[in-house]
């Protein structure tokens, strides 16, 4: 009776000379350990070096901006409605006058507001974002908490600075039928 | 003089057999079967007088037209003006003429809507956003621009985005038959035709507010809630006051202790069961002023009972919907017999001493 079919048959025989002096199999093992000496080590200094996540790799939020330089975010609460931690807290407020360089559509989000402790960084919000405004950031992740007071992260910290624009093309997404000018590719 | 008693028809509606009065229209008589076979409902408000036949969104297949003459009738009809007749057997969703003509109908709905649900405040409770995810198409074929209107004042509590109404004149019968002056209509025709008040004079009846209630989307809108917060995240709640000019039974909608908004109670339906006054729409918006009576009855599966935790929660049926559409067998055909435990033999157990 076997459990699986994996299982070896142990043999039992008597060692040769040369395997009773153990100095070919000492070699051997020597020989593996230098020729390690001379391949390409594959750890990486962390703090120091950081390795390619690849393109799907979730991490730092960021609310995006569009071509103008316009907040995409419209404050719909689909993402905090999507988020299975409830991590996500906005408040909308209507666009006035002169703000239409600032925000794309007439509601925008006065405070948007994610908890980083709450987060398990699911994805979802990006996914049920109707207005390709949440992203969660594949090349960099959200740093250790030293203070307390810095867990919430509020627009100062996830609304994407003009200078530092975020980038990510992935063309198996398709368009979302209320965006359908924009391709799914951020740019 | 005994046989007073008038004669009930019989009615099919999908196979399922209910006895309706002389009179009543297709629509009532689906509805009391149930919400399963109801057709839907745009224009059609049944506390308004003369509301209906306009959106075509109910339209369904009459298979028999009654027990004395069984032909069908040549083309779908509109259920909601259309009255029984004994023996007439209706085909709703179960025909695929239907659902195809359903689809037509949205699309004609959204040409000129604007898709900008992440702004509109009747998003999770509006009947065209229901309507177009049951029956309507994934994609839009539309490339032309959208009709639009500049955004007007409706006095001090109502906002109209004219670009977001699809003309079903319920708002217009409101101000017919609530209010004593009809200070509002439909101006203009055919694409030109928008709801406005005419010099823009502002609605000051005491059940002006009603309009917002009846307003199947999102084109007259409550000022006083304007962007306040979503319906998904606020909690309704049964109360009264009482109020010498209406009935004071209305719904609060409680973002935490606070109330954000007022609104007539609803039926299953979505359609109001007694009109509320403006005072205690727009100005009666602390708790104190107000009586609880419990929480309002939600529909399982509304984007309303979204995110409020519960032992028997149900999640919103769409996610699920969505998910039966997109469902795709996999091959599962692999050897899985070393996968299942096996019996061993007794003698691999040990004996007790």
């Amino acid at each position: 009776m076997q459990l699986t079919n994996r299982s070896k048959q142990v043999s039992n025989k008597e060692m040769t000379l040369a395997e009773k002096m153990y100095l070919p199999a000492i070699l051997q093992g020597l020989g593996i350990t230098i020729s390690h000496f001379f391949k390409k080590k594959p750890t990486i200094q962390y703090p120091e070096v950081k390795r390619y996540l690849g393109p799907i790799f979730r991490g730092h939020h960021v609310l995006k901006r569009d071509e103008q330089g316009r907040e995409r975010c419209t404050a719909c609460g689909l993402c905090a409605v999507a988020c299975p931690a409830e991590a996500i807290s906005m408040v909308a407020a209507e666009r006035v006058k002169g703000e239409e360089g600032l925000y794309r559509e007439e509601k925008y989000a006065a405070v948007y507001e994610i908890n980083m402790l709450r987060c398990i960084f699911c994805g979802l919000c990006e996914e049920a974002c109707p207005k390709q405004a949440v992203y969660l950031r594949h090349d960099r992740i959200v740093p250790v908490f030293t203070e307390r007071d810095n867990i919430v992260y509020g627009k100062d910290k996830l609304v994407e600075k003009m200078d530092d624009r975020y980038v990510r093309n992935n063309p198996s997404v398709q368009a979302t039928p209320t965006e359908p000018s924009l391709s799914r590719s951020v740019g | 003089m005994e046989d007073i008693k008038p004669q009930l028809f019989k009615v099919t509606v999908d196979g399922i057999e209910v006895e309706v009065e002389p009179g009543t229209t297709i629509l009532q008589a689906a509805r009391k079967i149930g919400p399963d076979v109801a057709p839907p409902a745009m224009c059609y408000y049944q506390p308004l007088k003369g509301s209906g036949g306009k959106c075509r969104a109910c339209l369904v297949r009459v298979a028999a037209g009654s027990a004395k003459d069984p032909r069908p009738m040549p083309k779908l009809v509109a259920s909601c003006i259309t009255p029984v007749q004994d023996g007439m057997v209706v085909e709703n969703e179960s025909s695929p003429q239907v659902l195809e003509a359903r689809k037509g109908v949205v699309e004609f709905l959204l040409i000129n809507h604007p898709l900008d649900c992440p702004v509109c405040d009747q998003a999770g409770e509006c009947d065209l956003q229901n309507f177009a995810f049951d029956h309507g198409a994934a994609q839009t074929r539309y490339e032309e621009d959208r009709r639009t209107f500049e955004k007007q004042d409706l006095g001090p509590y109502v906002q109209l985005h004219m670009t977001r109404c699809i003309l079903c004149y319920r708002c217009v019968y409101t101000a017919d038959q609530i209010t004593n002056k009809r200070v509002h209509g439909v101006l203009g025709r055919g694409d030109a035709a928008e709801i406005g008040t005419y010099i823009e004079q502002a609605i000051d009846n005491d059940f002006s507010g009603n309009v917002i209630d009846v307003c199947p989307v999102g084109a007259l809108t409550d000022k006083t809630y304007r962007f306040k917060n979503r319906v998904w995240f606020t909690k309704p709640v049964d109360a009264h006051r009482d109020c010498p000019t209406c009935s004071g039974k209305v719904t609060l909608w409680y973002r935490g202790e606070e109330v954000i908004r007022v609104t007539a109670r609803k039926n299953e339906w979505n359609e109001v069961t007694e009109f509320i006054c403006n005072t205690c729409r727009f100005e009666t918006k602390k708790t104190s002023d107000w009586t609880i009576d419990g929480p309002t009855q939600v529909a399982r599966g509304s984007v309303i009972t979204a995110n409020k935790y519960r032992a028997d929660l149900e999640k919103p049926s769409f996610g699920q919907r969505l998910a039966a559409a997109q469902y795709k067998p996999i091959d599962d055909k692999r050897d899985t017999s070393q996968l299942s435990i096996q019996q061993l033999p007794p003698e691999r157990f040990a004996k007790a001493e």
